[in-house]
């Protein structure tokens, strides 16, 4: 358990460093810089614990963050529940959501691209429902009443939200962690890196992906219902669209896929350079899209194991040090990432 | 009881080929024996058939008592049924001691002591060494024991090796023997004959030195069974092997 304990002391260090950071800060620019980047960072652990961990790369993950949102408003506004209960619901329904579609997808097989297209069109759909039906107020959306108390999960400074998401942000990683030392851990990577010997072996592998994706959503589902109490507004383009999906696994994978903190350092990363790209090239609309792109293509290039890769020594290489940068080299890299899917 | 597997009237097809026909065999508990037969004979097919990864078309495979045609891998290895796989299949990302822990939780629901397990398993067969490599540095010898390693580690009653030797050279070979052999033998803390194994083999002198039974597949159908000395001096062997005729003329030419 010694490994447990060193990644239970980092998650307690980070969430101390975090806390400290804030408690100095004053200035709201940063305030709200460290909110989105920890959101973005429970996005990208969430997408993680069933892409990393996994293997199965999703591409509708805003599925369950869309379930997580309605949940959250519909239950406050339509049913008058309490916000804190509602934050309970809407974790559970997103669970829920993940478990179904988890169910249906991994019963008929389905793996690689094909699970990321189903899921993709599993987002979609909900989209156009949320349109469609009336409950969740069509195109035009719903909004949650302003209303500043702690009992409404409203907090009147940065700092409240900031002290939730981080909660939910070591949760996640606590998640992580207990993945990559426990017996259900050990069979969702054995299933990641081969179906065939896992099951051989004894593990089944649908239930493990099961696993997986129901509690990838449920975290989901927490950003969705985070993200209706900060911004009070919810519609199905947000909540289903695939901005979300694509924020989620992209810093993911720039960060590092299937490790502790990958996904941290990925959000951060990408909420810094879009946040300098947006600064530097805001007058010249678009550029800042431009540079953001190019710059993630370099990283999935050069960087196949994500800025995690770069930083950690506790996961051996693949390939000796040295020969990882020649040309001949990355292309075997990125296919043996690549065969995990 | 006396047979730990029976597999009976056992047949599938791929569209048009027929890779296992009508093949009946039984294993009794504590053997060891072999499963040979020239290459497309169906061999692999016929493990993938009594592990679950292949339904049959028509007949039934018994093991322990209970009937477990089409049941899924994982419940076979649960049931103390674990095979093999002839191309290695490691987790490549992952340490020789993770890997092997995936196959020891499944009786040990802990972390540390499946890591615990882990490591006996690999002394067992010799990868002690090399516990803390990712899986996918190790040599072909060493996939081949990690195979072996992962696959023991679940306690399996009934072991089905698929070609732990191929790939290796003499002395790898001359290495891995005990090793198999002493599955099934007594060893310090198991008790004896507490491991089955079937194996599907090329090496020859693996065979004739390790099995006390063997099977013969050829074209799908089982065509002799007995000892080895008996099957290497079968005349439909040697013609499966070597062609149409060739058993008459060896034995002229031994004359």
């Amino acid at each position: 358990m010694n490994n447990m304990k060193r990644d239970v002391f980092q998650i307690a260090a980070f969430t101390a460093a975090v806390m400290a950071l804030t408690a100095m800060l004053s200035s709201s620019v940063w305030l709200t810089f460290i909110m989105l980047a920890l959101y973005g960072a429970l996005l990208a652990q969430a997408w993680n614990i069933l892409g990393g961990y996994g293997g199965q790369f999703s591409f509708g993950h805003a599925l369950f963050f869309g379930v997580g949102a309605y949940a959250q408003v519909i239950a406050q506004v339509t049913h008058g529940i309490n916000a804190w209960v509602a934050l309970a619901l809407s974790i559970a329904a997103a669970a829920l959501v993940g478990l179904g579609t988890g169910a249906l997808t991994f019963r008929y097989g389905l793996k690689g691209s094909y699970f990321a297209l189903v899921t993709l069109a599993f987002a979609e759909v909900f989209r156009i429902g949320a349109v469609s039906v009336g409950f969740t107020g069509g195109g035009v959306g719903m909004m949650l009443p302003l209303s500043e108390s702690v009992a409404n999960l409203q907090f009147g400074s940065r700092k409240g939200y900031i002290a939730l998401m981080l909660a939910f942000v070591a949760a996640a990683a606590l998640v992580t962690a207990w993945l990559r030392h426990s017996r259900f851990g050990a069979g969702l990577m054995a299933v990641r890196d081969n179906e065939d010997a896992a099951s051989a072996v004894g593990v089944d592998p649908q239930r493990a992906k099961r696993g997986a994706i129901t509690l990838s959503a449920a975290f989901m589902g927490a950003a969705g219902a985070f993200y209706v109490q900060v911004f009070q507004y919810i519609d199905p383009a947000i909540a289903f669209g695939p901005h979300v999906s694509v924020e989620a696994l992209v810093a993911a994978i720039v960060g590092g896929m299937g490790t502790l903190w990958g996904p941290v350092l990925g959000a951060v990363a990408l909420h810094t350079l879009a946040d300098l790209t947006r600064n530097l090239f805001g007058q010249l609309p678009g550029l800042n899209m431009v540079i953001y792109g190019g710059v993630l293509v370099l990283i999935v290039m050069f960087m196949p194991r994500g800025l995690a890769g770069l930083l950690t020594t506790m996961q051996p290489a693949r390939t000796p040090p040295g020969r990882a940068s020649s040309p001949s080299d990355a292309a075997p890299a990125r296919g043996a990432e690549s065969d995990r899917g | 009881m006396a047979e730990l597997l029976r597999i009976e009237h056992l047949s599938r097809a791929f569209g048009g080929l027929r890779a296992v026909q009508d093949v009946s065999l039984a294993v009794r508990p504590g053997t060891l024996t072999a499963l040979i037969g020239p290459n497309g004979a169906g061999k692999t097919t016929l493990f993938a058939l009594m592990s679950g990864f292949l339904k049959p078309d028509a007949g039934r495979v018994v093991f322990a008592g209970a009937d477990i045609t089409g049941r899924a891998p994982q419940l076979n290895a649960r049931a103390g049924l674990t095979r093999t796989f002839q191309i290695v299949q490691p987790f490549a990302a992952q340490t020789v001691r993770e890997n092997i822990a995936v196959g020891a939780h499944l009786h040990e629901p802990r972390r540390a002591a499946a890591l615990a397990a882990a490591e006996r398993v690999a002394e067992r067969v010799g990868l002690a060494a090399q516990l803390d490599k990712p899986a996918g540095d190790l040599t072909v010898a060493g996939r081949k024991r990690l195979e072996l390693a992962r696959a023991l580690a679940t306690r399996p009653k009934l072991l089905l090796l698929d070609e732990v030797l191929a790939g290796l050279n003499p002395q790898e070979v001359a290495e891995m023997i005990p090793v198999v052999r002493s599955l099934v033998a007594p060893g310090p803390g198991t008790a004896a004959g507490s491991t089955t194994v079937l194996m599907i083999e090329h090496v020859m002198q693996a065979v004739m030195n390790l099995a006390e039974h063997v099977w013969v597949l050829a074209q799908g159908q089982l065509i002799a069974e007995g000892t080895p000395q008996a099957i290497t001096n079968d005349a439909r062997v040697i013609e499966a092997y070597l062609g149409h005729g060739t058993a008459t003329r060896l034995r002229g030419v031994a004359a």
